[in-house]
């Protein structure tokens, strides 16, 4: 009996070890000159689609640009934190141990906050793809308590929107637009994705005398069930309801109000992204859905339809934003550092010294797959234009 | 009113997809008196194994629950075989932690197999439904097949332990293991054969709980089913009917404390009764109160 068990333990512990194998594997040619380019995110567990897009799309970068040849080239290692802080902190850890020289930080928010305040310690370069949280750059006023809780940290850059900007932007536009006249939330309260967009629109949209009837929560463990959400919004007449969160609890949300024949106009954030690739979802559902995204996939530009057609070739998906945002900050760093003296000898430290300098220079301008003309300033906020899209016949289309 | 009619509704409409996997917590339990946490995850695997069943390779519904419930059987009775046998002398600690172990294996193994991404669960359930009120109020096909399953499956398995030979083999082996077996009974085929009618029953779970809330994600079993043991444990652990009481119950004490109290703090409230009503009543609403002789 004792020996079954033996047979059992030793197939997990092999199965465990397939699991990570992949993602131990380096990435490029290996090649000694290399510089050594780490990420954290959730490979495995809840959050790992958004993990693995991440660490997908660094790695067709990474590719490119290493089989372009030049002086620079990259050797790529993702570790996973399965969406937990204290994994992250741990990967963070033995990526440097490993010699990273620059982070790519978590791809996550709440294990970018515990990351970016080691990233910060150490001063190694942190550009997260997707961690949007504002707690993760700090710096950044509460628009609740006009307080700053979190100071800067002056090393860490974004790619993605800052929740805040997604927030406001989000109620600006429902206002310059005229969407809806009476305005329903359901947001996820034990996320800081989620509350901090609440946070953020619920005082643009006081600014901007928006009429929000209702405002409901719910949390990971009561994701099921958003019947008393909905009624709350329907009973109140709610013509749009405002969605910030991912697409998984927000496909239940359609499907849902649709089963009680309430049909509001639903806007969402960049979490919504991906909501028309979930196997079996009626994408009728969806149709007049509006959400504000940095990446398209089906965009007729050259480099989107490039990188679309090998993300598909290589993993058989069509890339998300998540995937973008890895693509694009890999380029962002390849372009940042083209002419500079850097190999893979020079000290995380002073990379990052002169990554920062760079980043924060106004002459640094980039055009990635998630933006054109972004710039960074010293608050490590990335500035580009979010794109408001609708969805018409299961594809995004834009409003603008 | 009519509010209150509708949020009470959907309060038992959740309350009934607790009740279904609570009945397959509380019968291994209540038999094997051991916390099988991956009941949850074996609920998962069954919504998987229907959910391809039906979308890939077009197989009429019907045909994929039985899929899933025989797949499920054949899951449960190897967990049960490698997991949990060799450690039946061992202290109940020991089980419970490989219990914890053998859900995260499910996990990870699912995950390994479908990926991460989510899927949508085919509505193979979306009848009409009954409209009352002149449509007020609607009661979803899915909310009244879990409902009528649940008590199916109520009664079958009290007629089942009450009745049967076999139930009165489980009963023995429930209150004394040792005894049962000087009687002749197979303390471990007993015990196998409980595992297997509780993973039979985690696959209709798994249909129902997907044909209602239709995400289907490695992690989709696991928060159900802790509140379903909640549930179990609220009715009285180890009672069939007190699973299905506690499960209603726990549903629209949920659903209410959304709707009349707060969407912040529901599920505080929710676990605030359950520690009142364990104060009060330490075994549960319908639980059996164990006098130990000394």
């Amino acid at each position: 009996m004792k020996r079954i068990l033996a047979i059992l333990m030793a197939l997990m512990m092999v199965l465990s070890l397939t699991a990570c194998g992949g993602s131990k594997a380096p990435a490029a040619d290996g090649s000694a000159t290399a510089l050594k380019l780490g990420g954290v995110g959730p490979l495995t567990g809840g959050a790992a689609i958004y993990g693995n897009a991440a660490k997908q799309g660094a790695e067709i970068a990474v590719e490119e640009i290493n089989a372009m040849g030049g002086e620079i080239t990259f050797d790529l290692r993702y570790e996973d934190d399965a969406h937990d802080a204290e994994k992250s902190v741990n990967a963070y850890n033995t990526l440097k141990d490993w010699g990273m020289q620059i982070f790519l930080g978590s791809v996550t928010s709440t294990p970018g906050v515990a990351t970016s305040v080691e990233a910060n310690a150490d001063n190694m370069f942190y550009l997260t793809p997707s961690a949007s949280s504002t707690d993760v750059l700090g710096g950044v006023e509460n628009p609740l308590t006009g307080t700053v809780d979190i100071a800067r940290k002056a090393n860490i850059f974004q790619m993605c929107f800052v929740d805040p900007n997604q927030g406001s932007a989000s109620a600006q536009y429902i206002s310059e637009k005229a969407l809806g006249e009476k305005i329903a939330i359901i947001y996820k309260n034990d996320d800081v994705y989620s509350t901090g967009i609440y946070n953020s629109f619920a005082a643009k949209a006081a600014e901007m005398n928006l009429n929000i009837v209702s405002t409901t929560t719910f949390t990971t463990d009561s994701q099921n069930d958003f019947s008393v959400q909905i009624a709350d919004a329907k009973d109140k007449g709610a013509d749009l309801i405002f969605l910030p969160m991912y697409y998984d609890a927000a496909s239940l949300i359609l499907t849902q109000a649709n089963a009680i024949g309430y049909n509001p106009t639903f806007f969402g954030v960049d979490g919504m992204d991906g909501i028309l690739t979930v196997e079996g979802f009626d994408t009728a559902l969806a149709e007049g859905v509006i959400l504000l995204t940095p990446f398209n996939a089906d965009s007729e530009d050259e480099a989107t339809k490039s990188f679309v057609a090998k993300y598909k070739e290589k993993y058989g998906e069509i890339p998300n934003q998540f995937a973008a945002d890895g693509y694009d900050c890999v380029y962002a760093i390849y372009e940042a550092l083209k002419g500079a003296d850097v190999n893979s000898k020079t000290s995380a430290s002073d990379m990052c010294d002169l990554l920062v300098a760079k980043f924060t220079d106004s002459g640094f301008v980039f055009n990635g797959l998630t933006g054109e003309d972004m710039t960074w300033d010293v608050s490590g906020a990335v500035s580009k234009a979010p794109k408001g899209m609708v969805i018409e016949n299961g594809a995004y289309v834009g409003m603008d | 009113m009519l509010t209150f009619l509708n949020h009470l509704i959907n309060g038992i409409s959740l309350g009934s997809v607790y009740a279904i996997i609570a009945l397959g917590y509380t019968m291994v339990y209540g038999i094997a008196k051991m916390l099988n946490f991956a009941h949850g995850d074996v609920i998962m695997v069954g919504a998987y194994v229907c959910f391809f069943a039906v979308s890939s390779f077009g197989l009429p519904p019907v045909v994929g629950v039985l899929l899933a419930m025989l797949v499920c059987t054949v899951l449960g009775m190897t967990i049960e075989r490698l997991a949990y046998k060799p450690l039946r002398q061992a202290p109940s600690l020991a089980v419970l932690i490989t219990a914890i172990g053998v859900s995260y294996f499910l996990q990870n193994g699912a995950q390994l197999l479908w990926g991460s991404n989510q899927k949508m669960f085919p509505a193979f359930l979306s009848g009409e439904g009954l409209s009352l009120f002149k449509g007020q109020i609607n009661v979803s096909s899915a909310t009244i097949v879990t409902i009528i399953a649940c008590i199916i499956i109520m009664l079958v398995l009290t007629f089942f332990t009450n009745k049967t030979k076999m139930g009165k083999a489980m009963r023995a082996c429930s209150e004394d293991k040792g005894a049962a077996q000087l009687m002749g009974i197979n303390v471990n085929t007993t015990i196998s054969m409980t595992f297997a009618i509780g993973s039979a029953l985690a696959a209709i779970a798994g249909v129902l709980l997907c044909s209602a809330y239709p995400i289907l994600m490695p992690t989709t079993g696991s928060m159900p089913g802790i509140k379903a043991f909640t549930a179990a444990v609220f009715g009285g652990i180890g009672s069939i009917p007190g699973a299905m009481l506690g499960g209603i119950l726990l549903g629209i004490i949920e659903i209410f404390a959304k709707a009349y109290i707060s969407t912040q703090v529901s599920d505080a409230v929710v676990f605030a009764v359950l520690i009142i009503v364990l104060l009060v009543k330490p075994s549960g609403l319908l639980g059996k109160q164990i006098h130990e002789k000394v």
